[in-house]
């Protein structure tokens, strides 16, 4: 099944001992070989001490789905050297430190292993402790490089990159990969039957997360107000944002900054100074994750109902409660589209990877100022945290920001009197004022039961009339959001739909469904509310598959309730354990329920 | 919040301020309180100062959170943009609505549940945070609108109309204003309009957090015998700490009285604020000596009033993030797209 250009391997070892920039330079170095790859970092809820992993995937077809089998893995942790183990494919490899002895026990009868004294290695070869620890992981990169056949000088080329000025840290990185990567080529016939060979296939690529395509994204969109209480996994989100800002938001005669960052005390306050910066006027955004987003649930409905924007980035991670703060899930479909107590309604934008992010980030401030309402950027942990591989980002300097309907002094002075929620265009959306603008602009926010003009009201009529008017809105929206993506083939009779992070892996799945004889279509859903082409998509397959990781089928809920199919006609494969899904297991889900249907 | 449309009737001879406009201008829908509710006389109070300030009303913006004192930002400045927002997080839209527009004058009213209850938090950190504002709690010790339930700032002692004595210790926000670093902090007392409108107006030109806390008893279920925020016990028991007299910048100030006890404030803009001790010795200056004053009152069982503490050094949120002085939604997008040429530099490093 492996081969040349087409294998993955896997690498245990102990969170906090720095093997993070070991795996980042293996995947590099791929990458810069010209050959498609993807990394998946299994870390755990914890700065020091617990096992932590990384998958790497080498993919000529350019599949970027989690790894369906591991050739070969690096078993550095002795507290999960036995599971470590039997996680490799029958036939597979095991590279292990043999500075200490390996229980017989553990090992297995159908697996190489490959003996490398790492730390025996590093301990001569180094004095200083630090050195010994850190180091290791960079020999067993070397020793990688030599049984994978990447390429050594392009390895040595990112460690000059990175370490250039440094010339103590170069050197000893430097030696640190010739400790493996000779030890490697003395002892064990190298190259493995799998491994690397130069393509030309990443050229017009990048390596970049999910988290750092929203922060550009957000960026771009000339958010200036950020406001975020810290949560895994979507810390490096405001993180990022703020290292950009740094770089192209400070006015260069005065050293001041042209954005406001915010660290609030809690996801409540977070989602407040989002609304307050929004009615006033500016893009102004947060990121956070589930346990955030019931925090936010009061502002929300509040939004959405006085028809203030702000865009809100859900990193989702596996719940309920604290859940597995490291691990992913798609898990807050709910939470988000209906958000708050009343009836309540909300745009989320579903990017599947990090271009996506980028993109549909821009897009949300557009949509949130366009509709006047709170629009949620949904990805997950896989795709915010893990580096992906995507097109280079370009960028249109022709871009302007929709700000939908504001009204400016001219235009209000102009008005006989205005009046904030009248639809004056048929189309759900009133014309907004910004605060300090002109006097005739002044209206009063409140939650509070009000008529189109604004004014309190517990009248049914007038009460009626603008939640109304707001439903139209959403269906206004519902034409206007990015589209679904849409994968046909010719005879296909069974569809596959999906949101977000699994659509690499379904895509995987379908071209294994088709050696396998069954044909299928995709539709990936990029927003709600769902456009027309969503009913009539589900409308044409006797056999609909709703792939998607939560544990109760929140997509098909939704999909139920907003498109009238019925839910029976949608078969869920659910994959809801923290792990990105991968293309076997929508594989086995979708052949293991034909196949009970013609029995 | 309801509201009744006040009608408007203006008597030609209303004297005018400088921008041209009357008191009743400055005024906005009818109150809808109890009859005697002390917070419309708060209301009156910010009708009067924030005329005499000559504040162009559409500069300014009136934030709330739930609850009676939240529902009087509807009752004055009806020309101003007003936000009526959830239960005791109003100080969180003004911060992100400040960050956003450093320029306008944020007028914060809330209660004593708003603030000391439900928004304890988000309240605690505004201050620590020194958001450009002025923060008034209106403070009857009260839930008027679920009809008489204790708030964080009953008096132990105090009794519901029910005839419930409150167990629990009080939340004073003086004291926690001057704990948490407040660059501002006042108390007042809805009764003492003479007293009150000199504040609001320094407090509202003040760059900062600018906290009041106006004593404002409750007719419905907080003024009967026992109740240490009625009107009679107040009365009884206020003592004046420190009176302020706020000078605009645009009336000629002359040679300041000379006053053993006096401390003249130069506000950023220029203004000055005078502030006459009649506690001997006392600084309003010094957050030390405010914070034995204001404690020692309360073990005497009285109300320390007046500015108590004004520190016209603090740096504000502005300050703290070093924002632009243009204000953020002023930027154009140009100011803020790094475009594409910049876009093909950052994604080589991504490669």
């Amino acid at each position: 099944m492996s081969g040349v250009n087409d294998f993955a391997f896997k690498i245990g070892t102990v969170n906090g001992t720095g093997s993070a920039s070991a795996n980042a330079l293996l995947m590099q170095a791929i990458f810069r070989m010209g050959i498609p790859v993807t990394g998946k970092n299994i870390f755990p809820s914890n700065i020091q001490g617990l096992p932590t992993w990384y998958e790497i995937r080498v993919s000529r077809d350019g599949y970027t789905g989690r790894p369906p089998l591991i050739d070969l893995i690096v078993a550095l942790n002795p507290s999960t050297l036995k599971q470590d183990i039997a996680t490799v494919r029958p036939g597979g490899y095991v590279l292990y430190d043999s500075s200490w002895p390996l229980d017989a026990k553990l090992t297995r009868p159908d697996v190489t292993l490959l003996d490398v004294p790492l730390g025996a290695m590093c301990r001569e070869a180094f004095t200083r402790d630090r050195d010994r620890t850190l180091l290791r992981n960079i020999a067993y990169a070397g020793a990688l490089a030599a049984l994978l056949q990447i390429d050594i000088a392009v390895i040595e080329g990112i460690i000059a990159e990175k370490f250039g000025r440094k010339k103590a840290l170069l050197d000893a990185n430097h030696r640190a990969v010739h400790l493996g990567y000779d030890y490697a080529r003395k002892h064990f016939s190298c190259p493995l039957p799998f491994h690397c060979a130069p393509m030309d296939a990443t050229g017009d690529s990048i390596l970049m997360d999910g988290n750092t395509a929203c922060a550009l994204g957000a960026v771009y969109a000339g958010a200036t107000v950020g406001a975020w209480y810290p949560i895994t996994p979507s810390t490096s989100l405001m993180d990022a944002f703020k290292e950009f800002c740094q770089e192209f938001r400070v006015d260069p005669e005065t050293g001041l900054n042209r954005y406001c960052i915010i660290q609030a005390e809690d996801e409540l306050s977070a989602a407040g100074m989002v609304i307050g910066a929004g009615w006033m006027g500016a893009r102004s955004f947060t990121c956070t994750s589930g346990p955030g987003v019931s925090l936010m649930q009061e502002f929300l409905g509040l939004a959405y109902y006085a028809e203030i924007p702000g865009v809100f980035i859900n990193v989702q991670r596996t719940g309920p409660a604290t859940g597995m703060p490291t691990r992913t899930q798609q898990g807050d479909l709910l939470s988000m589209a209906f958000a708050s107590h009343g009836d309540t309604k909300h745009i989320i934008l579903f990017p599947a990877n990090p271009a996506e992010s980028f993109a549909l980030t821009v897009a949300a401030f557009d949509s949130s100022e366009r509709f006047q309402t709170p629009v949620f950027v949904a990805i997950d942990l896989d795709i915010g945290m893990n580096d992906w591989m995507i097109p280079r980002l370009t960028w249109d300097d022709g871009y302007r920001p929709d700000r939908g309907k504001v009204l400016d002094a001219v235009a209000l002075e102009q008005m006989p009197k205005f009046f904030r929620y009248v639809d004056a265009d048929g189309d759900g959306v009133a014309a907004r004022s910004l605060p300090g603008v002109n006097g005739k602009g002044a209206y009063f926010v409140r939650g509070s039961g009000h008529d189109k003009f604004g004014a309190y009201t517990e009248d049914s009529t007038a009460y009626r009339e603008v939640v109304d008017r707001i439903a139209r809105k959403f269906e206004t929206a519902a034409r206007a959001l990015p589209a679904p993506i849409i994968q046909r083939q010719d005879g296909a009779d069974v569809g596959i739909v999906c949101v977000g992070s699994p659509d690499a892996p379904v895509r995987e799945a379908v071209d294994r469904l088709r050696e396998q004889g069954i044909i299928a279509d995709v539709m990936r859903i990029r927003a709600f509310p769902f456009a027309p082409e969503v009913t009539e998509f589900l409308g044409r397959y006797e056999t609909v598959f709703v792939v998607e990781q939560n544990r109760d089928a929140q997509l098909r809920a939704l999909l139920t309730i907003e498109t009238g199919v019925p839910r029976d006609r949608m078969t869920p494969v659910l994959d809801y354990a923290g792990q990105p899904v991968t293309a076997g297991t929508v594989v086995a889900a979708i052949t293991a329920q034909l196949a009970g249907r013609s029995a | 919040m309801s509201s009744i449309t006040k009608p408007s009737v203006r008597h030609p001879s209303a004297r005018k301020n400088h921008l041209g406009l009357s008191r009743a201008d400055y005024e906005g829908a009818m109150s809808t309180l109890c009859a005697g509710c002390g917070h419309d006389s708060v209301t009156a109070a910010l009708v009067q100062a924030f005329w005499e300030l000559d504040l162009p009303p559409h500069r300014a913006a009136k934030m709330s959170g739930i609850g009676c004192s939240s529902k009087t930002t509807a009752y004055f400045m009806k020309q101003s943009h007003g936000f009526n927002s959830v239960h005791g997080r109003m100080p969180s839209v003004t911060t992100g609505a400040n960050a956003a527009n450093r320029e306008l004058s944020y007028i914060g009213i809330s209660g004593d549940g708003d603030s000391l209850n439900i928004g304890f938090g988000q309240l605690a950190h505004a201050i620590r945070r020194n958001v450009n504002m002025l923060y008034v709690i209106e403070n009857n010790g009260v839930y008027g609108l679920t009809k008489g339930q204790f708030s964080a700032a009953a008096d132990v002692g105090s009794k519901s109309r029910k005839g419930e004595v409150n167990e629990q210790t009080p939340i004073d926000p003086v004291l926690l204003a001057l704990t948490l670093g407040a660059t501002f902090v006042a108390r007042s007392f809805s009764g003492d309009k003479a007293q009150l409108v000199p504040i609001l107006k320094a407090g509202l030109m003040h760059r900062g957090f600018a906290l009041i806390d106006v004593i404002s008893p409750c007719v419905s279920f907080n003024d009967h015998e026992g109740s240490a925020k009625s009107y009679a016990y107040v009365r009884s028991h206020e003592v004046e700490t420190v009176a302020a007299d706020f000078v605009p910048l645009r009336r000629e100030i002359k040679v300041p009285e000379t006053h053993a006890e006096m401390t003249v404030v130069r506000m950023h803009d220029g203004s000055e604020v005078r502030l006459h001790s009649t506690a001997p010795g006392y600084n309003p200056r010094s957050r030390d000596t405010a914070y034995r004053h204001v404690q020692a009152c309360i073990k005497k069982g009285e109300v320390a009033t007046g500015l108590l503490f004004i520190d016209d050094t603090g740096r504000c949120m502005h300050d703290m993030h070093r924002t632009v002085t243009t204000p953020l939604v002023e930027l154009p997008y140009e100011a803020l797209c790094p475009g594409k040429v910049a876009m093909e530099r950052i994604v080589s490093r991504y490669r």
